[in-house]
């Protein structure tokens, strides 16, 4: 199992409204349906994850967010809005994450933190952009075209009045510890929030 | 000589009828008080009763799906290629039904039949019925058949509405509906094509104000015309342009005004084709059901309150090149259902051959279907 779905399941409510926004295979959804008896559903464009979520069970919606958002769906029709690795890719991110806060309650977001000290020493060491196993990329050739770090983020939901309820940081294999709480933006891979309005 | 069954095929199918005694109320206010319909089945109906899917036909089909009438019938069935051992709707594990919509020309009662009040065949006389007509009498076959609840209802174009109205008006009776190239409603353009269609036949001096069936023939110009623009209608540009572009059959323009053009030549066929197998009649209801069919209009234009008490899960698919019914139409299916809570899959396929696409067999589009309806089987006839 993935190992975020350990730290996001907690932050559901049982029987919740889950929109899943770039929902992949559909393994969040079906676990959440599982063990959490949600109604859920994914947009997602991948033709072979599409056929994955069917073979699920998975609700998946063939919609893409850069071209469509989310303007198709109704103010709070969901509980919970997550989206998993896919902030850093967006074109207008603090248009989606307004978008998001607009069709749900609650937000969850993943995104990798660029200000994880492995960066900054690779940045300021070599002087080039960093090339890591969580972000594997060229420069020219990454899909992640809006990279930001954990004090970014924050800074940007202050500016929106977008309330922080709950912030993970977790190395590369999700494990949280205790030193990663103490300097999240330094030792933090990846980040994980739960937002609301 | 007997043809060895092709593989995937359901073969020989013999069309099966039942006659309904009990009277019938119509959307119009009128009554038919007897009716047959014509169905095939294919596949075999399980013990628990829990693997049928019932199959709506579009605009121009009719109950014949799958396999051949007959040892030497060259086409198979309209949806041969979705339906058969192995195939989407997979034969070896669903028992599939198609009938013959009630005003339709190939069995069921329809114009060409004869009105038990006159003697004489209804003709101009045969009520306008609409989608929900038809599902009710899908009802009543599925009651004969002892089916109480489809595991699902499916439909392209025309038989994707009647998918949807189904989900609307049975809600405990189907569990999954699949909606494919269909819409919610017909557009002011949609509307638009249908009433030169019907007009092309109207206009015809062989239509004779309805009644040439007393005359002994056909307004074939009318119905040749009508298909004609209708087959614009559900091919794409680009499909046209790939398979005809600008080719002329003699090789040089002839400055006058017989066929020339390759695409002219191919609408001539289908039309003549069509005017030969089709009764102009059927054809006129059939263009009024689909201009009619607005299940939101009983909910103050309200879709997803019209599906507020569905039970079904849905599939839904669209194709890019569709502008007959376009992608957008599927898309405003897809937010009701999701404004409404309900269970729903969408997708897009990308096909080139526009409204057609339905009927045809692009990769990705067999294979979605495919893991859908074994979802279907996993979850409603597989249940312990």
């Amino acid at each position: 199992m993935r190992p975020d779905l350990d730290i996001i399941q907690p932050w559901i409510e049982e029987g919740a409204r889950v929109l899943d926004l770039g929902c992949g295979d559909g393994e969040l959804l079906h676990h959440l349906m599982q063990n959490k008896q949600v109604s859920g559903y994914g947009l997602e464009i991948d033709h072979g994850h599409i056929n994955q979520c069917i073979a699920r069970g998975v609700n998946v919606l063939e919609q893409n967010l850069e071209e469509a958002g989310v303007t198709n769906i109704n103010d709070d029709a969901f509980d919970v809005v997550v989206m998993t690795q896919a902030l850093q890719t967006i074109r207008n991110p603090h248009v989606l994450l307004d978008e998001m806060l607009r069709v749900a309650r609650e937000g969850i977001v993943t995104f990798p933190n660029f200000g994880h000290w492995r960066c900054r020493l690779y940045l300021t060491g070599r002087g080039r952009m960093p090339v890591s196993r969580t972000l594997p990329y060229a420069w020219y050739n990454t899909p992640n075209i809006h990279l930001c770090t954990c004090r970014d983020f924050e800074t940007l939901c202050a500016m929106k009045g977008i309330r922080i309820l709950d912030r993970r940081v977790v190395d590369e294999s999700h494990q949280d510890r205790w030193y990663l709480r103490l300097w999240p933006n330094l030792l933090g891979q990846i980040a994980i929030y739960r937002i609301s309005r | 000589m007997a043809r060895k069954p092709k593989a995937g095929s359901v073969g020989v199918v013999t069309p099966r009828r039942e006659v309904f005694d009990d009277p019938l109320r119509l959307a119009c206010g009128r009554t038919l008080n007897r009716y047959e319909l014509v169905y095939e089945t294919y596949g075999r109906l399980n013990e628990a009763r829990s693997n049928a899917i019932l199959v709506c036909h579009a605009l121009s089909g009719d109950h014949h799906a799958a396999g051949f009438h007959g040892e030497d019938e060259k086409h198979p069935g309209w949806w041969d290629n979705f339906i058969g051992p192995g195939k989407p709707m997979d034969t070896d594990r669903f028992f599939v039904i198609c009938c013959n919509n009630l005003g339709g020309c190939h069995g069921s009662t329809g114009p060409m039949c004869e009105d038990p009040e006159t003697g004489r065949p209804y003709g101009a006389n045969f009520p306008l019925v609409t989608v929900s007509d038809w599902v009710h009498t899908q009802a009543r076959l599925a009651d004969r058949l002892g089916i109480g609840r489809f595991a699902a209802v499916i439909g392209g174009s025309l038989g994707g509405m009647q998918a949807l109205q189904w989900a609307i008006e049975y809600p405990q009776r189907i569990a999954h509906a699949v909606v494919i190239a269909a819409a919610a409603k017909l557009s002011a353009q949609n509307i638009a094509f249908n009433e030169v269609a019907r007009q092309c036949i109207l206009s015809d001096p062989a239509f004779h104000q309805g009644d040439y069936y007393a005359h002994g023939v056909t307004p074939r110009t009318g119905l040749m015309l009508a298909r004609m623009l209708g087959h614009i209608t559900y091919l794409s540009d680009d499909a046209m342009r790939a398979k005809f572009g600008r080719e002329l059959a003699t090789g040089k323009i002839s400055y006058g005004f017989a066929r020339e053009f390759q695409v002219e030549s191919y609408l001539h066929h289908q039309g003549e084709a069509f005017s030969g197998r089709f009764d102009a009649h059927t054809y006129l209801l059939m263009t009024k059901a689909l201009d009619y069919f607005d299940p939101a209009r009983d909910y103050g234009d309200d879709l997803a309150a019209a599906f507020a008490a569905c039970e079904s899960r849905f599939f839904v698919v669209s194709f890019s090149t569709d502008w007959r019914f376009s992608p957008q139409r599927s898309q405003e299916i897809v937010d009701a259902l999701l404004a409404a809570h309900k269970d729903v899959s969408y997708l897009n396929i990308e096909a080139p051959q526009g409204h057609d696409s339905f009927l045809l067999r692009a990769p990705r589009y067999l294979e979605a279907f495919r893991l859908y309806m074994q979802r279907v089987y996993r979850e409603v006839c597989d249940a312990p």
